[in-house]
């Protein structure tokens, strides 16, 4: 019943600990549709526009996570430190992640709505990590996260690290967010 | 084995007799909070996922309140509430709150209690991290996503995973003059740090809770997200009845933690042994005492939000600012406009507290978010770089 995740491949953007949800999307910038094609691109514009410069793309940092005037970014996964997307439940937070490119994050740990809105909408996989990888991952390593065996593999480095399997939340995440799930389930009629 | 407050309120609500932490259910939602700035996203996820024409769940049970960028020029803040109110209409929501009226409330974690929406043993969730203010009146309250919300506008259930149970123990039978409940919960948040309660429950309790008014009690839940906390919570007792009575006649069923509940971790904290306490820039958890800092230049003073634009935390100002000069910008924001016409008759010395702060120069803003969360750059107290 479970066919193979593929990994996800990417370049690396690491970050700090404690990245609060007004830092992955000031509160100015929340009156944007996310509906509107255009207007929604503006969300990957300001992605992590509130981390301050120098922690913004560790460890050299002064790096931004899409470039000037363009909407969508290079990288494919955050590595962070812990307790990251705490602060406001704005759903607005793992969305724009998404909209600017976002597939996965990896840290120790998450605050939870965050983890519950990246699950629930379906935006992006949040990872635990045992250990803390912002120290050893640089922004630009290139990553591959093996969902089959747990594990995140910095190919720029050529080191492996174990990562938690999913849990509870795997079934939301695999059918893709809340309302998947609970159609699989028979909760929600199909549409 | 018994269980906690929450954990027997989740049980109830799920149709289980008993839940233990880590556990997901699915429990029934007594009453969903929305508001401008996660309405919006949340309606278009319902209407998309159950059908342009389709009905909320309860629309008894739908509190929409604005409050977030409310008094603003900016065309999109505008564009959401606009767009909540032709949804309340066009679903006939009698809970809609609307701008420009007599019904505006204001923010929404203080005007929810003032309707009377938080009740004892029910289960409440906002589109908002600060929905677990409503905690303080033995509920279970916490905030969620536009994605959870739309699902429970058009299923009236969420699942939850049953949280772990941290209990914070008050000796003491009174709050020394200088102490506020602010001080304590910076205290606590200091203590544990802002993931120090991820993923769990935050209990207030013991001998001191009975010294704390509703207002302290809201001040404590409020902060629990600032730790991580998935909801915070206070046993009811005579002081949490005498206030919800007096704003809803709506019935409810009281819950209490079991004697041999099991809990995660027990912290306590005597109040007449606490000091006034500072959170310092630029997180909760960056604590130090209001002596310890004696001396420190301020930029400015900024008397508002959900957890500090109560009355009582207006007239603690106002004790202070009578017959004084402020000497640097300081904003007055109250939470509700129930709450800005309170300042107009409350008095000290015979003099209202809103000419206290006239008086002494401050500048008074109309109820809403304002400056706590930032928004639109002519937000009422925002600081523009």
């Amino acid at each position: 019943m479970t066919k193979t995740k593929p990994p996800i491949k990417g370049k690396a953007f690491v970050l700090g600990k404690n990245i609060d949800t007004d830092q992955i999307i000031p509160a100015a910038h929340l009156v944007y549709s996310l509906d509107d094609p255009e207007e929604r691109k503006l969300y990957g514009k300001y992605a992590l526009s509130g981390v301050p410069a120098d922690e913004s793309g560790l460890p050299q940092g002064n790096v931004t996570l899409t470039e000037e005037g363009e909407t969508e970014s290079q990288f494919k996964i955050i590595v962070a430190s812990d307790n990251f997307g705490c602060g406001s439940s704005r759903e607005h937070a793992p969305a724009c992640l998404e909209i600017a490119g976002i597939e996965a994050i990896v840290t120790p740990s998450y605050a939870r709505i965050f983890y519950r809105n990246s699950v629930d909408g379906g935006f992006l996989i949040p990872f635990e990590s045992f250990e803390d990888l912002s120290k050893e991952v640089h922004t630009g390593d290139d990553l591959e996260i093996d969902q089959e065996n747990h594990t995140l593999k910095n190919l720029t480095q050529d080191k492996e690290y174990p990562i938690k399997p999913l849990g509870s939340v795997a079934d939301i995440v695999h059918a893709g967010g809340i309302f998947e799930y609970a159609r699989q389930t028979g909760m929600v009629p199909q549409s | 084995m018994g269980m906690t407050l929450t954990e027997k309120i989740l049980a109830n609500h799920s149709g289980k007799d008993r839940v233990s932490p880590g556990d997901n259910v699915w429990v029934d939602v007594d009453i969903l909070m929305t508001h401008d700035v996660c309405g919006p996203p949340a309606i278009s996820i319902f209407q998309k996922q159950f059908g342009q024409n389709a009905r909320v769940w309860d629309k008894n049970k739908l509190v929409i309140i604005p409050d977030h960028y409310i008094f603003t020029a900016d065309k999109y803040a505008n564009r959401n509430v606009d767009i909540l109110r032709a949804f309340a209409a066009d679903q006939d929501l009698p809970y809609f709150y609307d701008v420009g009226t007599d019904s505006y409330k204001g923010v929404c974690h203080v005007a929810l209690p003032e309707e009377g929406f938080t009740r004892p043993g029910e289960v409440l969730f906002g589109t908002d991290s600060h929905t677990c203010t409503a905690g303080a009146f033995g509920q279970f309250a916490t905030g969620i996503g536009n994605t959870d919300a739309a699902f429970i506008m058009g299923t009236g259930k969420l699942w939850v995973k049953v949280p772990e149970t941290m209990r914070f123990i008050f000796e003491g039978k009174s709050l020394p003059p200088y102490l506020m409940a602010k001080d304590i919960i910076l205290q606590i948040i200091g203590d544990i740090g802002v993931d120090g309660a991820t993923y769990r429950t935050m209990e207030f309790t013991g001998p001191g809770i009975k010294a704390l008014t509703m207002e302290d009690r809201m001040t404590l839940t409020n902060m629990a997200i600032e730790a991580g906390g998935k909801n915070g919570v206070v046993e009811p007792d005579e002081i949490t009845e005498a206030y919800v009575k007096s704003r809803t006649n709506h019935p409810y069923t009281k819950v209490y933690s079991d004697p041999d509940a099991k809990y995660h971790s027990e912290h306590f904290y005597n109040l007449e042994e606490m000091v006034p306490m500072i959170a310092k820039p630029h997180s909760p958890d960056n604590k130090a005492t209001a002596e310890e800092l004696e001396g420190e230049y301020l930029d400015r003073a900024y008397i508002g939000s959900c957890t500090g634009g109560k009355l009582s935390d207006f007239r603690a100002a106002a004790e202070i600012l009578i017959g004084n000069k402020v000497k640097l910008d300081t904003y007055i924001v109250p939470a509700t406009t129930e709450i800005a016409r309170a300042l107009e008759t409350e008095t000290i010395s015979g003099m209202p507290l809103m000419e206290i702060f006239r008086e002494a120069g401050c500048k008074i803003g109309n109820a809403s978010c304002a400056a706590c969360l930032g928004g639109p750059s002519d937000t009422f107290g925002r600081l523009n770089h």
